[in-house]
């Protein structure tokens, strides 16, 4: 039997050869007629290219290494244009139709034979353009989740030696510890020896998420920083103290205008309210 | 094994921690410190932390020791410029420095022992 | 890269090099650098351990992979008493080598996964993993 399916590989890299222009006129028309819209020359190039790398492949005793990369670059080029790692799938399975047309009419048993293994080497190739489709969107959304945590994150300044960072949706345990980090990198940038960190802008807090709080409050203090915490909402509060979770002497505050009044008071700053105007005077010390 | 320096400016002792600490070096720090401090009659000590990049429990415990040996001899101790992530890693662990007073950098600890005193006692250009 | 590497800890210079070592590996693997400073310090405070109450051990440091992440294990032995009470051991402030007792516990919070196994007389056989984010 095994005379025979190397009699049948043979036969059908003939046909290949043979009837090139059939078969792959054949494929477009099945691809074309399942893309629908999309660039038809950009297609049949495409086309083109994996069609001889898979003869190529056949004559460097089945390397598909160079095929494998046409395929992932197809996958990716179909995904951008709105295809479904299905649609990319069947058609690379439409070689398959397009070959058994000269099959047939070849009619010969090792043709039949072959037809096998070369079904099932397509096969392969487009559960390959489903995997590379599911590699590239697993790379996007990692990249998207990464520029999202860059994005949220700004510590702002609000007084020489105060910085703050106000914290806006929903937090996980994540996004809450680059938050930190980030707001103690920024207190030793700056030198700042107080940050507040005003949370009216989060609908809800965790178990986990409170404790990220609490450590980075301690944290700071390890560092020489003090740290208040303002806009906690009534429904957090209850949360919190429900959760049993324990504040101990960290300063929390209702508002950001007075977690700020705090940490300037701290700071030997005094407000001096001057008719109906505000005049802020710095201590001397 | 390598011994820490500790130098003196005014009436306050600085120890600045440059290297990947050994136990021994961590040991005898502590002892040259207490010695130090008896000898100079300093007031302050300061120990900065800015180029080291962990402290585990044993270094963790040598601060609260140095700080609590100064505290006898009337002498306060500052601990400046810890890394963040060293600040992070110590609450994981669950190590607080109880009674060790801690400051950004090297500046502002000088501020804080001339606060703790009242009175200026090292003239460090602010 | 030199790992899987297996480094002893028969002296306190030697907790020195483990760090040193467990550093450079964690840089290699991307961890960030409060991941790389938490995984060093584990390693710092396992290897006194092991030198403290074994009299001395050994660490394999290699990186794993799950999936596409990467991680750093650590893996620390030792011929010593073993540890009779493993649930014990693994609280806060339980010590008998005149600690803090934060070694085991604390490491553990340290590390993503923390595994010990022992018996009295047997050797003490750590593990911790920490993955990168």
């Amino acid at each position: 039997m095994s005379v025979s399916a190397e009699a049948g590989r043979r036969r059908i890299e003939e046909l290949l050869q043979e009837h090139q222009e059939r078969v792959f006129k054949r494929w477009l028309q099945l691809a074309a007629s399942s893309a629908g819209h999309g660039d038809r020359g950009d297609l049949t190039g495409q086309l083109r290219e994996i069609y001889q790398a898979l003869k190529q492949s056949f004559t460097d005793s089945g390397d598909l290494s160079d095929l494998r990369g046409l395929l992932a670059e197809l996958s990716r080029s179909r995904a951008r244009h709105g295809f479904s790692p299905s649609e990319t799938a069947v058609m690379v399975f439409g070689l398959k139709e397009a070959l058994y047309e000269s099959v047939e009419a070849d009619g010969s048993p090792e043709a039949l034979r072959g037809f096998i293994w070369f079904s099932r080497i397509i096969d392969d190739l487009g559960l390959f353009t489903i995997e590379s489709y599911a590699v590239a969107r697993e790379k996007v959304i990692i990249d998207q989740a990464e520029q999202l945590l860059e994005l949220s994150t700004p510590v702002v300044k609000l007084w020489e030696g105060i910085v703050a960072v106000p914290l806006v949706g929903t937090l996980d345990s994540a996004r809450t510890q680059v938050v930190m980090e980030k707001l103690l990198q920024t207190l030793v940038d700056t030198g700042s020896e107080h940050a507040v960190i005003d949370i009216t802008g989060v609908p809800a807090v965790d178990t986990q998420v409170a404790q990220h709080l609490l450590k980075t409050v301690v944290a700071a203090r390890l560092m020489g920083a003090e740290c208040v915490i303002s806009g906690i909402r009534p429904q957090i509060a209850h949360t919190i103290v429900t959760l049993g979770i324990e504040f101990g002497d960290i300063v929390t505050k209702a508002s950001l205008a007075d977690a700020l009044a705090h940490a300037l008071r701290e700071s030997g700053v005094d407000f001096v309210r001057r008719r109906t105007h505000v005049a802020v005077r710095t201590e001397e010390r | 094994m390598d011994r820490v320096p500790v130098l003196k400016l005014g009436d306050i002792l600085i120890v600045s921690i440059q290297i990947d600490l050994q136990d021994q070096s961590v040991l005898a720090l502590q002892e040259d410190l207490a010695d130090q401090v008896v000898a100079t009659g300093a007031r302050g000590v300061i120990i900065d932390i800015t180029a080291v990049e962990i402290v585990d429990s044993f270094i963790g415990r040598m601060l609260a020791t140095i700080a609590a040996i100064s505290r006898m001899l009337d002498a306060d101790t500052v601990v400046v410029g810890m890394r963040p992530a060293v600040a992070i890693t110590l609450v994981e662990l669950g190590l607080s420095l109880g009674g060790v007073r801690t400051a950004l950098n090297l500046e502002k600890g000088v501020a804080l022992l001339n606060h703790l005193e009242g009175s200026k006692i090292a003239s460090v250009t602010r | 890269m030199t790992t899987p590497a297996t480094l002893p800890v028969t002296s306190n210079s030697d907790v020195v090099l483990v760090r040193q070592h467990v550093r450079t590996v964690a840089v290699d693997v991307g961890l960030s650098l409060v991941d790389q400073t938490k995984v060093v310090t584990a390693a710092s405070e396992l290897a006194r351990n092991a030198l403290v109450y074994a009299g001395g051990g050994r660490v394999r440091v290699e990186i794993v992979h799950n999936g596409i992440r990467r991680g750093l294990r650590l893996t620390f032995s030792d011929d010593g008493p073993g540890i009779p009470d493993i649930e014990r051991a693994l609280t806060d402030g339980w010590t008998t080598g005149g600690g803090l007792g934060l070694g085991l516990s604390g490491s553990r919070r340290l590390v993503d996964e923390f595994d010990v196994r022992s018996a009295p007389g047997e050797g003490t056989l750590i593990t911790v993993t920490k993955w990168a984010r």
